[in-house]
């Protein structure tokens, strides 16, 4: 990704980040794992792309106390309600704390964050592969992707069928869907290569799209260089600041040979898929 | 509207809020106009490169947070080519922090970002000295007057001294670098501290050791500025937990001219025009017409007796 930022206090300020307090519209449980949250907020807000982020000041769960924001990526926008939405799994103190919010209740948040996915208008098919809440991640590509005129195989793979989530938001998208699970053996490296080489022998995939699986990141990786296919990546890492000033978030990057601290919050979290070390 | 601008020695600032070191960058400026603060200062910079520490580099603790972050630095070619250029349209002044392992190391980065667009140089002295077994240089006297005086020389700029809360008697090392010629003292870097995991029984941090910031480190430092203010006639900048408008004008009233926030922007971005806000109207609440009486302005037992005895008269 290209990062280019243009210089400060150059003419008359306008902002491209809100810092606000949103508004809980809807936060309920998607399946066992996963929960949906959607808020209301400010256009700019609203004008997240796909692949960035938000910093979340999650409230505190009884008895705990988060202290930082916690890096959410965004599910779902829409730009005429003034809405973003989220897709999270209840792990750690901060997403236990967003599992409290109820419709009515204050959100402050900061957004959009961080370089998200590049489509090029020259590709006609990509594929894309996401596992967990790297499914989040993914299913606003499958918009853009649309908006764009570019079809999408989105494989979604999960433990088992019922962790499968976001079928409806791919297909709604025009994506044709692939679920893949643990419990039936499909979603094993060698059964998701077999797969990318036939969608690869048949001309529909321009391009490899990743988040969720250093697996599957490694046999993207494989395949993209095998094939010369771009491909790009989503990656997490634990933030604080999530603007590019305290770095914290740093991962190796292979840049040409050379390997480079390159910052999630503020490079990415959206990486050049041959650039991540996996 | 309050009288915001405040007096750094040579430097008059719009008003009495800047970035701590290390918590500010290009990305703050996509949320609120730069132009609104008092100064900014950038993360510090080293002659070398340097990678940084080993992850993990933050952990968050009841009320404030640990960093080891490890000062990674591209070095000075890169500041200047494209770190001030960034910030060249800026009414802010800026303040560039720096740091190096010996204090002929100081005094050559000194000299080397003492170029135009710069209007102050922080001396980031809480870092280890290879020269003295890797004790901060900010914790002792003797090293922290001869870098001072060895950065003072290097540069026609002013000196800020950034010091250590780690030390015994905050008010001696501040003495040293006023004679030193410093122009302004920052009190404090973070607090050196450490955290374990429970589950694992391995450090928190990537470096073991790391340093605390936030609100809960704020008494300590605001007790430290109250004792460096009585000891120097420079302005001291007070640095620890500032979250507030309320917080700043407790640190300023302890003895500061002007505050450094850091932490609380990562918890709420535009932290620092909020508390700019705030100071006005605390000010305007109290009837006071420059900011700058707040400086010092504590009321100590004597005073109360003072002040008593007048509400008593009239």
């Amino acid at each position: 990704m290209n990062i280019t930022s243009p210089a400060s206090c150059a003419g008359a300020f306008r902002p491209h980040v809100a810092e606000e307090v949103s508004l809980v519209l809807h936060n309920a449980t998607v399946n066992g794992e996963y929960r949906h949250l959607v808020v209301q907020t400010s256009a700019l807000a609203a004008q997240a792309r796909a692949g960035q982020f938000f910093q979340l000041l999650c409230p505190a769960p009884p008895g705990e106390a988060p202290f930082f924001r916690r890096p959410m990526s965004v599910y779902g926008t829409d730009i005429t309600a003034n809405t973003v939405s989220f897709l999270y799994k209840v792990a750690g103190v901060g997403t236990r704390g967003l599992a409290t919010l109820r419709p009515g209740d204050a959100l402050p948040l900061l957004g959009p964050l961080g370089q998200g996915f590049v489509l090029d208008p020259a590709w006609r098919h990509v594929v894309a592969i996401g596992r967990g809440a790297g499914l989040a991640t993914l299913g606003p590509l499958a918009v853009a992707a649309e908006a764009a005129g570019i079809g999408m195989t989105a494989i979604l793979s999960a433990r088992t069928p019922e962790l499968v989530m976001s079928e409806d938001l791919f297909r709604r998208h025009g994506a044709k869907v692939i679920a893949v699970t643990d419990s039936d053996g499909s979603s094993d490296p060698a059964h998701l290569r077999r797969l990318l080489c036939m969608m690869i022998a048949d001309d529909r995939c321009d391009a490899l799209f990743t988040c969720g699986s250093q697996r599957v990141l490694r046999l993207m990786q494989r395949l993209a260089r095998e094939f010369d296919l771009p491909g790009q990546v989503a990656l997490e890492q634990q933030m604080a600041c999530g603007l590019g000033m305290c770095f914290c978030c740093v991962r190796d990057f292979n840049v040409g040979g050379e390997i480079v601290h390159k910052r999630v919050c503020w490079d990415g979290p959206v990486f050049d898929l041959q650039e991540a070390v996996a | 509207m309050t009288q915001m601008s405040v007096r750094i020695g040579r430097l008059t600032l719009a008003n009495p809020v800047m970035p701590a070191s290390g918590t500010f960058a290009e990305g703050m400026g996509g949320v609120f106009d730069l132009n609104r603060l008092g100064a900014l200062v950038t993360k510090t910079i080293t002659a070398e490169l340097r990678a940084g520490n080993p992850l993990p580099r933050v952990a968050e603790v009841q009320g404030g947070m640990l960093n080891a972050i490890g000062i990674p630095s591209k070095g000075v070619a890169y500041f200047l080519s494209h770190t001030l250029p960034h910030y060249s349209r800026c009414r802010a002044p800026l303040v560039v922090s720096i740091s190096a392992p010996t204090a002929e190391g100081f005094a050559a980065i000194a000299a080397a970002v003492s170029v135009a667009g710069v209007a102050a140089i922080e001396a980031n002295i809480s870092c280890p000295n290879i020269e003295e077994d890797g004790r901060a240089f900010a914790q002792r006297a003797g090293a922290t007057e001869a870098v001072i005086r060895q950065i003072c020389a290097a540069t026609p700029l002013p000196v800020w001294a950034k010091l250590s809360p780690n030390v015994g008697d905050i008010a001696e090392i501040a003495r040293a670098a006023e004679s030193a010629g410093a122009e302004a003292v920052v009190v404090a870097n973070t607090i050196l501290a450490m955290s374990i995991d429970l589950a694992t029984f391995r450090p928190r941090l990537g470096n073991t050791m790391g340093g605390l910031s936030g609100p809960a480190i704020k008494p300590i430092v605001l007790r430290q500025v109250y004792q460096t203010a009585r000891a120097v006639r420079i302005p001291v900048i007070g640095c620890g937990g500032i979250s507030s408008a309320e917080d700043a004008a407790e640190y300023m009233i302890a003895g500061a001219t002007a505050v450094q926030v850091g932490t609380a922007s990562f918890l709420k971005s535009d932290t620092m025009t909020d508390i700019i806000d705030g100071l006005d109207r605390f000010c305007t609440q109290h009837g006071l017409a420059r900011v700058a009486e707040l400086t010092g302005a504590i009321r100590l037992e004597a005073d109360h007796a003072e002040t008593a005895e007048m509400e008593t008269v009239t």
